[in-house]
């Protein structure tokens, strides 16, 4: 700042004072804003770090003599260094492979086999608790090309498993849409319709504010109070199965429609009321009116409030521990009937595993519930955007 | 009037959906959290390597487990529960008067309880009484006579022998299975080697030298990992997992392993259980199979994967004898339930 000229006649001795104070205000809001930021970067480094190396997986190379003998005991066939070194998930699985392509019987295929957890572990050079030779053999088989790592589809195409290497998010991912699915509609055509009702229509009298002031009151409180409701109406008194879609899905729009409902009503209070009554002066039925001139304003604020209800629900995991969702289900559902987890109940669940393997996997769950969570919300920014009208 | 008709035809279609899943060709199971990561890998083998669907499991704690499983003999209660303890009467009871009535007990194994601290601190042996004294909230008096609050800070105020270190301990919290076992077989039981407790063992401190964690075992792990004075309780398989952190403890000149665990000599083990709902096994599609899978020695047998993943095997007679229990689906009585077993009493 240049240097005051006190001589000035337009000088005032208290400025400097005030000037000071502003700008001490503008520091003390712009380090809680640093605070956060800071915490927020940690978080996502941390994150990143634990999380990207799951994204690759190792693999290794090995000859197998496809017969009848070594189908029947899939585990028998290898060295025991090597039976340390590929995944039992994998060995598992060979005789449904082999019983898929029975030309391979008597012939000696080459597989890239899934390394076991503990092998991929020191690949990428972290804590493990292989042997020494087992060591040995791994740095060997890095030496003629024979191990390698790969782009980790396993953690997007199969579901969870109980063997490290071979547990992936697909099943919380299909589970999760297949929640929102039914959460979303549930949830948005009711409390848009609510809304409408209670802004459009309804009378304004006692009966009317004490709903309003109720359905504020419920867009704050515990979001596992709705689990128990869910689990008293939905699981014991209707009979929808536990753990499923379903269930999952109905609670979450309990969960959601009192938000879904107050952003709406938000929305419409914002169209100018000069609307309406030049509706009503053209000789418009209220409906008309609604439908027509109200709505179409409105929409843009009340996709955005559905479109962020429908993210928190996305990212809940109390409520879905009463209906049963926090459960091991490594098939995907296939309809909203069977047993389903959601992507944070998969997370919760492979946080509280002992192999390190699982933290590795967590934290890349939490990536892809971020990402998506990421992409929702500019969606609901991107709507904002394009299609507010300002009066 | 097109709106009208379409929702309820779609209605009615929806419930004609809920009923019709009835007979199930997944198996339902629930219960301990102990016991979780074992049936869920044989639930796991058995969906990959039967064909059949992968039963779900939810870990819903022993006692959470135990009360869903008796709710009711329908098919739309669970087909088995999963106990890190043995059946109470009261829960026997229960299953008997919701119509529970045929009940098959497997026990599949052993799990340890193992005190640990960080890999940094010296090595440290402590006797049941030793850990009663720094964790109960009234303990005898030094003449023994009359009970005060527990005045000890640091270990080497209970014995001089031990570590000048503050006693700080991180366990579970009330609502876990881990906690039961501890208070039983450490707190309950010391308490009896001091006769002015009247053999009744009450409360656990809550000045700040018992911190309840979390149901989570990995962040109590942690926890001693950042911070070395602490020490923590927790299921012995998070003591397997994290040698490289933190070592065990030996209670009583026993440190915990899965040799002395599995030959009874470790102190604080217990047995871990799984009961099945046999009349279920008509209308659910491969129940017996599963039951048979999870008692085969490739699974619990002392060579078989769950070791690797931290169950402790039965000696191979009681293998023997617990396998052949439930091929016969020996059904449970209140005799059996009163000996806190699951094998036929003699």
């Amino acid at each position: 700042m240049s240097k005051i000229d006190k001589n000035n006649g337009f000088y005032i001795p208290q400025l400097e004072k005030r000037r000071a104070k502003a700008k001490r205000f503008k520091y003390i809001a712009m380090s809680a804003l640093i605070v956060s930021l800071a915490f927020l970067m940690f978080f996502l480094y941390d994150m990143f770090r634990q999380g990207i190396p799951a994204f690759k997986q190792t693999y290794v190379k090995i000859q197998v003599e496809i017969t009848e003998e070594n189908l029947e005991n899939p585990y028998g066939f290898l060295d025991r260094d090597m039976i340390s070194i590929v995944s039992r998930a994998w060995l598992r699985d060979l005789p449904n492979q082999a019983a898929a392509n029975p030309e391979w019987l008597g012939t000696t295929q080459e597989f890239w086999a899934l390394a076991g957890a503990e092998s991929d572990q020191y690949m990428k050079g972290g804590e493990n608790r292989l042997k020494d030779r087992v060591k040995d053999r791994i740095d060997e088989l890095k030496e003629s090309g024979d191990i390698r790592f790969q782009t980790n589809l396993i953690f997007f195409f199969t579901g969870d498993s109980k063997i490290p290497e071979n547990a992936g998010f697909y099943s919380a991912i299909i589970g999760s849409i297949l929640t929102m699915l039914v959460t979303m509609s549930l949830a948005v055509p009711i409390g848009i319709m609510t809304a409408i009702y209670l802004e459009e229509f309804a009378p304004d009298n006692k009966l009317t504010q004490f709903i309003e002031v109720n359905i504020n009151n419920l867009a704050a409180i515990p979001s596992i109070l709705f689990g128990l409701l869910g689990l008293a109406i939905f699981i014991n008194f209707f009979g929808v199965p536990r753990s499923s879609a379903l269930v999952g899905g109905m609670t979450l729009a309990l969960m959601s429609l009192p938000i879904i409902i107050v952003s709406s009503k938000a929305a419409l209070k914002s169209v100018p009321n000069t609307i309406r009554q030049a509706g009503f002066g053209l000789g418009l039925t209220r409906w008309q009116i609604v439908r027509d001139h109200v709505l179409p304003p409105a929409m843009p604020g009340m996709l955005t409030g559905s479109i962020i209800a429908l993210a928190q629900a996305m990212g809940e995991t109390a409520p879905l521990i009463i209906v049963g969702m926090i459960a091991f289900v490594p098939d995907a559902a296939t309809n909203i009937l069977s047993a389903a987890t959601v992507m944070p109940a998969q997370i919760y669940t492979w946080s509280g595993m002992p192999e390190k393997a699982y933290i590795e996997k967590t934290a890349a769950g939490i990536l892809v519930l971020l990402s998506v969570l990421i992409t929702l919300n500019a969606v609901a920014i991107y709507l904002r955007k394009k299609y507010t009208k300002t009066w | 009037m097109k709106f009208w008709k379409k929702a309820v035809v779609s209605t009615i279609v929806a419930a004609a959906v809920v009923t019709a899943a009835q007979a199930r060709d997944q198996i339902r199971i629930v219960g301990s959290s102990t016991v979780y990561p074992f049936a869920s890998y044989v639930a796991e083998e058995f969906g990959v390597t039967t064909g059949n669907k992968t039963p779900v499991i939810e870990s819903t704690g022993s006692g959470g487990g135990m009360k869903i499983f008796c709710s009711g003999n329908g098919l739309d209660t669970p087909d088995f529960t999963n106990a890190s303890r043995p059946m109470k009467p009261s829960e026997f009871a229960d299953c008997q008067k919701n119509g529970v009535k045929n009940i098959t007990g497997m026990v599949v194994g052993y799990d340890g309880i193992s005190i640990a601290q960080s890999n940094e601190n010296k090595e440290m042996k402590l006797t049941k009484e030793q850990i009663f004294l720094a964790l109960a909230e009234e303990v005898p008096s030094k003449d023994g006579k009359s009970l005060i609050k527990n005045p000890y800070k640091k270990w080497s105020d209970i014995d001089p022998s031990l570590p000048n270190r503050e006693i700080r301990m991180i366990g579970a919290p009330t609502t876990s299975g881990t906690r039961d076992a501890f208070d039983e077989m450490v707190m309950e039981k010391a308490s009896k080697s001091f006769p002015v407790y009247g053999g009744e063992y009450k409360k656990v401190r809550t000045d700040g030298a018992y911190i309840p964690g979390g149901e989570n075992d990995n962040l109590i792990v942690q926890q001693l990992a950042q911070d070395k004075s602490a020490m923590g309780y927790f299921g012995y398989s998070f003591l397997e997992e994290n040698h490289n952190k933190i070592s065990g403890v030996s209670i009583d000149g026993v440190m915990p392993t899965a040799d002395t665990i599995a030959d009874g000599s470790y102190p604080v083990a217990r047995s871990l259980f799984v009961y099945m709902k046999n009349d279920h096994i008509k209308d659910v599609k491969g129940m017996k199979e599963f039951a048979n899978l999870f008692m085969s020695e490739s699974m619990i047998g002392s060579k078989g994967v769950l070791k690797t993943i931290g169950l402790i095997p039965l000696p191979e007679k009681m293998r023997k004898k617990a396998r052949e229990s439930v091929k016969n689906l020996t059904p449970l009585t209140k005799e059996m339930v009163d000996k806190h077993t699951v094998l036929p009493v003699k």
